[in-house]
């Protein structure tokens, strides 16, 4: 199907299963139960899973194909985000216009990063990605943020291209030429498809089940599933291999023939439209971009998302930027009023101590947790999440009696 | 005038002249060897025609255009194809992958962004390549993981890669060094076959006195960073300068 095989199209099937039942799957337990707090069913938390998906893809193709870790993806994360704010203000609500400034505004800069910093690998490759992300976080938290009208108009860039440290923000008086400046009552109009207001939802009751389907939800997911689509290409493509031939051995690569510096760089490229796409979505759901997108904590994240999913593998990012995201949406929300509901069957002292032990990792401390994940990931399972689950899947096989036929393709010894 | 012109080649790294005053005709179609002791400038040379170092003088003329300044990929489209001491191959991917990238080189180009295409779609690359797979005797090979070959296996995916780009000339460095006995007999055979059966100049640059004379038609004697003779096989053998420069010295060391 589409140009893929059986393998990759099952795959892409269930991707779009998991996404589009996603308001379901996520709300597993009743509304008001104890385990209330683990449903990440709600519209904010699915549409953070979805653009970190795309973040996380996009990241894979440049660090899992090409082995090229950019410590600084977080600025196309940023100037797609303000490209797309920009788009709101002048012209108009739409989403999609704003999410097509979004690419080529990341593209842009890809290319003009991608071309420097490509002239080093390994760890300079990551510190110069980084030294230009925190350029441009710095560009936007004061450079770019100052009042470019001059000191007496209250025009468009009173607060300058980027809006400085509270971010850039609609306001009333923004142009929006294509578009309505104010909507009905008064208020700023918010971002929308043809119509569909990004933040309209509708919410289903099945006994003590509620569940909510998000129309910027299922946006940011259809991008996602495409994004996803074009991932599986590219990683099958002769370009991937060229890819992963530049990982495996750029030596061999140059004396066969092949100009490995522009197969980077436009993976460089590709990657970054990514991020650039991402970015665009987090404006699109909630119209508002901060310079905090562009800080190198940002781009530590998706290295994160990518090697707790597992590099190089198709699905393992989506995954590894679902698992952060849970993490620090469900964990953080925990606290110790909670626990002392959980451990309430304990005696007091004992519960006290259990309260003592566990405190530490929940709350503000879910960093700790995903910390010691993270670490038990590398040690135990280098290839991430997908390399557990194909170990669970193998000890499954195992038990069946059957006999070992080549299926044409032998996965590499480990 | 061969089909590799070698003129005043000159190369110094700070106050070590390796390279002196080389001038080396390789002619068409024919077996070159160089050899020489360590340290006698032959890898600098090699290094010099590929485009990996340029000499500080002189003049590479390959088919009659000069590959100086040309970047190791430009040399290689032009028709050189060059085997590495160590064996140099794509260890991550498959042995028909290795296969399938020296064909898309040879008909895209050094780059074609061919991302939407599906590899395995494209009969045309996936045929050739198992055709240089079956030449190679490898076919049954051809899903295991490159990096898990043996040493002479490896050896002959890289020579057959070369060859799937049909290169008009084909370097070798020392094909054989580091190899058991039956790796370098299989290696020796190898290469006589593909002498034999296509229209391709060889270079070699060999240690192994053996592997020299089984193969060479011609040979260089570098020494010191200059060329001291050359010959054919049987006179190279009894030329008492060589004999004090270089045989003496490698028989001593077996």
């Amino acid at each position: 199907m589409l140009g893929l095989d059986k393998k990759d199209t099952y795959l892409l099937l269930f991707v779009a299963a998991l996404t589009m039942l996603a308001p379901f799957l996520l709300n597993p337990f009743p509304e008001g139960s104890a385990m209330a707090q683990f449903n990440a069913g709600y519209p904010d938390l699915m549409q953070r899973f979805v653009i970190f998906g795309v973040f996380a893809i996009g990241f894979n193709i440049l660090f899992g194909l090409t082995g090229y870790l950019s410590f600084g993806h977080a600025a196309f994360l940023g100037v797609g985000s303000y490209a797309a704010m920009w788009m709101f203000k002048l012209f108009g609500m739409n989403v999609l216009p704003a999410l097509g400034l979004s690419l080529v505004m990341s593209g842009l800069f890809a290319v003009l990063i991608g071309y420097i910093s490509l002239r080093r690998s390994g760890i300079y490759f990551s510190i110069l990605t980084l030294a230009f992300a925190m350029m441009s976080y710095s560009l936007a938290y004061s450079v770019l943020a100052t009042d470019m009208d001059g000191p007496d108009r209250q025009g468009l860039l009173q607060k300058g291209l980027t809006g400085g440290e509270t971010g850039l923000q609609l306001t009333l008086e923004d142009p929006r030429i294509f578009g309505e400046q104010t909507a009905g009552a008064g208020n700023i109009p918010v971002p929308n498809l043809f119509g569909l207001e990004m933040r309209s939802a509708a919410e289903l009751n099945v006994g003590d089940w509620v569940f909510t389907f998000s129309a910027g939800y299922y946006f940011a997911a259809l991008i996602m599933l495409l994004s996803f689509y074009l991932s599986i290409r590219i990683f099958r493509s002769p370009f991937g291999m060229m890819l992963r031939a530049i990982k495996s051995n750029q030596q061999r690569l140059n004396y066969t023939g092949l100009n490995a510096k522009p197969y980077m760089l436009t993976a460089f490229v590709v990657s970054g439209m990514y991020a650039g796409l991402a970015g665009g979505l987090m404006a699109s759901m909630d119209p508002l971009a901060g310079p905090e997108r562009m800080f190198w904590t940002a781009s530590g994240e998706v290295v994160l998302m990518t090697i707790l999913g597992g590099v190089g593998t198709l699905i393992g990012p989506v995954l590894g930027a679902g698992a952060i995201k849970y993490m620090e949406n469900i964990l953080s929300k925990i606290n110790s009023d909670i626990l002392h509901q959980w451990f309430a069957f304990l005696p007091d002292g004992l519960e006290d101590f259990v309260i003592t032990l566990i405190y530490p990792f929940i709350g503000k401390g879910w960093h700790l947790t995903l910390g010691l994940i993270f670490m038990a990931v590398v040690i135990f399972l280098p290839g991430g999440l997908v390399e557990g689950g194909q170990r669970i899947a193998r000890m499954f096989k195992r038990k069946k009696p059957t006999t070992d036929t080549p299926d044409g393709k032998t996965t590499p010894a480990e | 005038m061969g089909i590799l012109d070698i003129k005043n080649v000159g190369k110094r790294f700070g106050g070590l002249q390796a390279l002196g005053d080389v001038n080396l005709s390789v002619a068409e179609n024919s077996c070159h060897a160089i050899i020489g002791p360590n340290g006698a400038g032959k890898s600098t040379l090699l290094n010099c025609l590929v485009g990996k170092l340029i000499p500080d003088t002189g003049s590479v003329m390959f088919d009659g255009k000069s590959v100086l300044g040309r970047k190791p990929y430009e040399i290689n489209q032009m028709g050189i194809s060059r085997v590495f001491q160590t064996p140099e191959i794509f260890g991550d991917l498959s042995v028909m992958e290795n296969m399938m990238i020296p064909c898309f080189a040879k008909r895209d180009g050094a780059f074609t962004p061919n991302a939407f295409r599906d590899m395995l779609k494209d009969r045309e690359i996936m045929q050739r390549a198992e055709q240089m797979l079956e030449e190679m005797g490898m076919a049954d090979a051809r899903h295991d993981n490159a990096a898990t070959m043996s040493r002479g296996n490896k050896r002959r995916l890289e020579i057959g890669m070369c060859l799937a780009q049909e290169p008009r000339l084909l370097l070798l460095d020392e094909p054989t060094a580091g190899m058991a006995r039956a790796d370098t007999n299989n290696t020796i055979d190898l290469l006589k076959q593909i002498k034999d059966e296509r229209d391709i100049t060889i270079a070699i640059i060999e240690h192994d006195m053996h592997v020299v004379f089984s193969l060479a038609e011609r040979i260089t004697v570098l020494a010191q960073g200059t060329p001291l003779v050359e010959d054919t096989p049987d006179k190279i053998k009894g030329h008492p300068k060589v004999r004090e420069a270089y045989l003496g010295e490698t028989q001593d060391a077996a």
